[in-house]
């Protein structure tokens, strides 16, 4: 396939993240292939020597399959192969990492059985919005504060209100603290009373709509809780402080379509009000482009559908790069790479690496 | 319409009600998640809680759990703390508290609105793929956990709603491709063993329309006022990979769809790609005339 190299701006790239960042996080709207440019960043810093480990979130097993696996463990599991350092992997499980934490935090093993036997608790981890992306973020700390590994690359989950990951320490350690569940356990004190009333009322009013046994749950799940907010919190603002390092790198990955550039933007957005900078741009999923420099397919249409082919293509390719340029403008500074609307899906290392070469800096000589 | 992120859910929403519009229904497509790819799609300003005419015959509106719990709790005479609570954090706690409840809330309300008639067709721009197996499995998850109450009876009732094909069908979307193709499957199975909902036709979207006579070649070939091609340096071979490219493209995407209707025995509905990525009410209403043209031929093919 012939390309145009004088747009060929990859040539920097993402390139040097992996062999320079501790933590790479890719963010971005669903369906742009996060997980398998997690798994080619990662891939490219066992190749650079590096101790690596690649956490993913993706239920499907896209990652697993191209990493040569069934499934892929909620521990570090090891994948072989012929590069200088590391490459380990594992499949993020919200509610494990959740029990883990718990199990660190609570004074002793009795209040640790007893809140992971709650009900109300293990509602959490699958009906709280924001677990999941804590509890990446939480594994991400974790995996670097234990030193084994040189970069920990981690995809994102696919949020369901589009983004709200740098957030969801706070939000969940805010829901831990819950000042209406602790008042309502102390005694009720002058000034504190507008409140309790209005909290009870509307407890009295859940009871009624759906069962005394779900506030008992709940009432239950704090009490067990009490004195474990402290390290929660202190642990939820130090993986936050992490987030922010600059050993830290998010990578921002987007599809050139227009909705996706939107939703790109968006979390570009969120991440710059979070002080956070997008540290690389992947562009995949573009369309190629075939006719020459300075050509002008358009006008030559009419000739048959050879032309119109070609015109629809440039079009596109045209639009596609547009929405790109857009897009890089939002992120400041940050290297841009476009990675090409590969023919199949990515099934192994092969894909991974394919997908690598795009992302990597490699001459345009050596595409596809 | 649910699939997965990415598949254009969103567009195909909106082109569905434009061409119920055209058949003379009343459409009323309701975005969730606080996206803004609907307005977007229709050209019109951001949408809100109350609905509004984006195009002749479609209103939208957007429908949140924060905001539809809000309503049933003004609706149910807590008015004056509702927002209090929000703030609060207390109705976070009941949400963990009672996995679905805010799931249910807006399926009540859509199963509210509804029987108020206030549309022939709701077009609900349900959550991703996975998340839309748990959002509808919310009224029966909810009915294993709450035995009595108001909460328990909305449950009921907007199962009832799920479960009868002349009320409510679930339609797939998805593209020709092998990813979306395998969670198009996945999530039909499950909706219907778990959820117990009628599936309507896929929807394929992004299909790059055929086009004969792409394997000539060019150097060959007779210019428009006769005699052979005048080609300028290069053109041969931009033309010939570009055919090459868009050959290849049309065999996966016809690989996918034979895949698709192996594995899923539904009717299919094909939509075009666009060769624009450009999204605006013009292309909405191309597409609305492909659903029709392929709805036509599948009726076509029934009678």
């Amino acid at each position: 396939m012939s390309h145009d190299a004088s747009r060929d701006v990859s040539r920097h790239a993402v390139g040097s993240l992996p062999e320079e960042a501790e933590i790479i996080v890719c963010c971005g709207p669903g369906g742009v292939g996060k997980t398998t440019v997690a798994g080619a960043l990662a891939l490219r810093g066992a190749e650079a020597g590096r101790r690596t480990v690649v956490v993913t979130v993706d239920p499907a097993r896209r990652l697993a399959d191209a990493l040569g696996l069934d499934t892929l463990p909620d521990t570090p599991h090891r994948i072989d192969g012929p590069w200088p350092g590391e490459l380990w992997a594992l499949m993020l499980d919200s509610r494990q990492t959740f029990d883990a934490l718990v199990t660190k935090y609570a004074p002793g093993p009795d209040q640790a059985a007893a809140i992971l036997a709650n009900r109300f608790y293990r509602n959490i981890a699958g009906a709280l919005s924001g677990t999941q992306e804590y509890m990446a973020i939480e594994k991400l700390y974790e995996l670097h504060d234990e030193g084994e590994f040189d970069l920990v690359v981690v995809d994102t989950p696919p949020t369901r209100n589009a983004l709200d990951f740098v957030d969801a320490p706070r939000r969940l350690t805010r829901f831990l603290d819950n000042r209406v569940f602790r008042l309502l356990m102390l005694p009720t004190r002058v000034g504190l009373r507008a409140v309790n009333v209005a909290a009870q009322t509307f407890l009295r009013t859940v009871s009624k709509a759906v069962g005394g046994q779900v506030v008992t749950d709940a009432m239950t799940f704090f009490q067990a809780f009490e004195g474990m907010e402290d390290g929660f919190r202190d642990r939820a603002q130090r993986a936050l402080e992490l987030l922010k390092h600059d050993a830290t790198a998010f990578v921002l990955v987007a599809s050139p379509r227009r909705d996706a550039v939107a939703e790109a933007e968006f979390f570009a957005d969120k991440l710059a009000e979070a002080d956070i900078a997008v540290r690389g741009l992947v562009v995949n999923r573009m369309h190629p482009r075939f006719a020459p420099p300075g050509s002008s397919p358009a006008a030559d249409r009419e000739r048959g559908p050879l032309w119109a082919n070609l015109a629809d293509l440039d079009a596109l390719a045209d639009a596609e790069e547009e929405h790109v340029a857009g897009l890089a403008r939002r992120v400041g500074a940050a290297p841009v790479s476009r990675v090409p609307l590969l023919e199949t899906d990515v099934h192994d290392l092969n894909g991974l690496a394919a997908v690598g070469r795009h992302l990597f800096a490699e001459p345009a000589s050596a595409r596809d | 319409m649910a699939g997965k992120g990415g598949v254009g859910k969103t567009t195909i929403s909106a082109a569905f009600a434009r061409m119920a519009a055209q058949a003379g229904l009343s459409a009323l497509v309701v975005e969730m998640e606080g996206k803004h790819g609907l307005a977007a799609a229709f050209g019109a300003p951001a949408l809100s809680y109350e609905d509004q005419e984006v195009a002749p015959g479609v209103r939208a509106r957007t429908l949140t759990p924060d905001l539809a719990l809000l309503e049933y709790l003004d609706e149910h005479g807590l008015k004056r703390i509702s927002r209090r609570l929000t703030r609060t954090g207390t109705v976070d706690v009941v949400a963990t508290a009672v996995p679905g409840i805010k799931d249910i809330l807006v399926l009540g309300k859509v199963k509210q609105l509804e029987q108020r008639g206030d549309a022939d067709l709701i077009i609900l721009d349900a959550p991703a793929a996975g998340h839309a197996v748990t959002f509808l499995l919310s009224a029966r998850a909810l009915m294993d956990t709450v035995s009595a109450g108001p909460i328990r009876a909305q449950a009921e009732e907007v199962l009832a709603m799920l479960t009868d094909p002349a009320r409510c069908r679930v339609m797939l979307v998805t593209l020709p491709e092998e990813t979306p193709v395998n969670e198009a499957v996945e999530t039909a199975f499950s909706l219907e063993d778990k959820v117990g909902v009628d599936l309507g036709p896929v929807v394929v979207n992004g299909l790059y329309p055929p086009v004969e006579g792409l394997d000539a070649e060019p150097a060959e070939l007779p210019a428009v006022g006769g005699g052979p091609a005048e080609l300028h340096p290069g053109e041969a071979e931009a033309l010939r990979a570009a055919a090459r490219f868009r050959l290849a493209r049309h065999r996966l995407q016809d690989e996918q769809l034979a895949r698709l209707a192996e594995a899923l025995p539904l009717p299919q509905l094909h939509v075009p790609w666009l060769f624009t990525s450009e999204v605006g009410l013009e292309q909405v209403d191309h597409l609305a005339a492909a659903l029709a043209a392929s709805v036509e031929a599948l009726q076509a093919v029934e009678s």
